[in-house]
């Protein structure tokens, strides 16, 4: 629908395994869209999608960029340091962004990490924390709140105003988490 | 350049106009005015493009200076606005003279009032748009509520059709009102017409007739993003978590312990709870009006109807008889 765009079709949210149209009501009646759209569905083997990049994101984890990495361990029977590997072993796809601008949710996490979010959400989450949630994980964009379990941080910028694309991460990339010092994150820190 | 001077910013006072569509797939969620009907009269009144920035304010207003002088109205609520002391009628274009004080109050209605003035608010659009989105920080103004000291353009909006503020075009323009019987046809309802939400089929016929048939009272947790209602809770069932999954603009829906949440303009673009019920678009800006405390009902509505109800709004919002000169 990006390559082809409908008239009258004002935006899109595509989720796992969903895609909410928004319409303009003056143009479209309900069922005369949805006919329309059927028309897409029945094309959507014949679609290229670009080539996939893989994109790296450095994590610092635990300490305080990482309140729950202990937790999480324990709730697994791991070492902390057996947390990270498996965290950082996978390569992630990028299903979707949603939530706040730059919020991509990836999986799916190793099934020893598979864990329910925070039953009650903090109020506020650091930008750049990376947490994991049921098979999910990703990372906050914005200082938001948030009932993610927090792994560690990313000295990257999720979303910035002033970047080709905004977001450093699009549907479809494949993301892999690189552990790095306290050191090295604050080199890799934006000024 | 002609300016407004924040001497105190109410409560939550944020730039915005009509809203960033069409970026969802990064997502940015449209944000917008919480009332668009207000904001679109109001720059009318001004002279400008409908969708031109203006300043919202949240059940308390702010204290501005114009030291250059401005035309503006005030549309929404009613926030009780004096000028140097002498009382503003709302939904009202009015001259300031350079130098003067425009003081807003508590409201005396509902939640939020607009203050339009011509030209629009100056500031640099963000995906094309002027709107403030508070969650994360960015459009409007520093992406933020105003604060005491905070100076804010006027007269350069980037909006086509939006002319410039000048003297001279405000000498020339008379004093515009809306006409009162197509207002009262726009004013704010306590009786939010719904259609059916994308889960509607979890929820048994006893849940339809505890939505349909109570009142609800919105509770202190409303705002931009969301308003959470309190009142009969919803039989257990199929409410709670689900895969996550876009959601719109006034989608009612039904969280853990049965209670509606009503997503509204700063609403997250996914979510992961059952949708019962979606508030209709004639609607939207009776959502932007809701206070904490005011007692609301649901009616369900077809959405051959919502569409019909649109339309007629957009006829009396468009229509050319909406807005009069005084004399």
């Amino acid at each position: 629908m990006e390559q082809e765009p409908v008239p009258g079709v004002r935006n899109l949210h595509p989720a796992y395994c969903s895609l909410l149209v928004k319409f303009e009501a003056f143009e479209w009646r309900h069922e005369e869209l949805e006919r329309q759209l059927r028309k897409y569905i029945g094309r959507l083997s014949k679609v290229k999608l670009a080539e996939p990049r893989l994109m790296e994101i450095p994590v610092c984890y635990g300490g305080e960029f990482g309140p729950d990495l202990g937790e999480v361990a324990a709730m697994h029977g791991l070492t902390p340091n057996r947390v990270i590997e498996l965290h950082a072993s996978a390569t992630y796809l990028v299903y979707f962004l949603g939530f706040v601008p730059g919020f991509a949710y990836l999986g799916e996490l190793p099934a020893e990490l598979v864990t329910p979010r925070l039953l009650s959400p903090r109020r506020k989450v650091p930008a750049g924390s990376v947490g994991i949630a049921g098979n999910q994980t990703g990372v906050y964009p914005f200082e938001t709140p948030g009932g993610w379990r927090l792994l560690g941080r990313s000295p990257l910028e999720m979303f910035r105003t002033n970047r080709d694309g905004l977001s450093l991460l699009s549907i479809g990339d494949r993301v892999r988490f690189v552990p790095v010092s306290r050191e090295r994150f604050a080199e890799l820190r934006p000024a | 350049m002609t300016v407004i001077e924040v001497l105190a910013p109410g409560l939550l006072t944020t730039v915005q106009d009509l809203g960033r569509e069409g970026f969802g797939p990064l997502g940015v969620s449209p944000s917008g005015a919480a009332d668009p009907i207000a904001l679109r009269i109001g720059n009318r009144l001004v002279g400008n493009a409908e969708g031109a920035a203006a300043l919202e304010m949240t059940l308390l207003g702010g204290v501005f200076r114009f030291p250059k002088g401005a035309l503006a109205a005030l549309t929404g609520s009613d926030f009780g606005a004096t000028l140097d002391g002498a009382d503003l009628p709302p939904w009202t274009s009015f001259k300031v003279n350079p130098g003067q004080t425009l003081r807003l109050g508590p409201t005396r209605s509902g939640a939020r009032c607009y203050l339009c003035t011509q030209g629009g608010i100056a500031v640099k659009p963000f995906l094309g748009s002027a709107s403030t989105h508070l969650l994360s920080g960015l459009g409007g103004y520093e992406g933020r509520a105003l604060r005491k000291g905070d100076v804010l353009k006027m007269g350069d909006s980037g909006i086509p059709n939006c002319p410039p503020y000048s003297s001279r075009a405000l000498s020339a323009n008379r004093s515009k009102k809306v006409t009162p019987k197509i207002l009262e046809r726009l004013l704010p309802r306590k009786i939010l017409r719904v259609t059916a939400g994308p889960q509607s089929g979890w929820f048994s016929q006893a849940a339809e007739k505890v939505l349909y048939g109570g009142t609800y009272h919105v509770s202190e947790e409303a705002n931009r993003m969301g308003l959470r209602l309190h009142g009969p809770p919803l039989p257990e069932g199929a409410h709670g978590a689900m895969i996550s999954e876009g959601v719109s603009l006034g989608a009612v829906q039904i969280a853990a312990g049965g209670m509606p949440i009503i997503l509204f303009v700063e609403q997250q673009t996914t979510g992961g709870y059952a949708k019962m019920a979606n508030v209709i678009s004639a609607d939207f800006s009776s959502l932007g009006q809701l206070r904490p405390r005011d007692l609301i009902r649901f009616e369900c509505v077809a959405f051959e109807t919502a569409r019909k109800l649109l339309m007629e709004q957009e006829t009396l919002l468009t229509s050319k008889d909406l807005i009069v000169e005084t004399t």
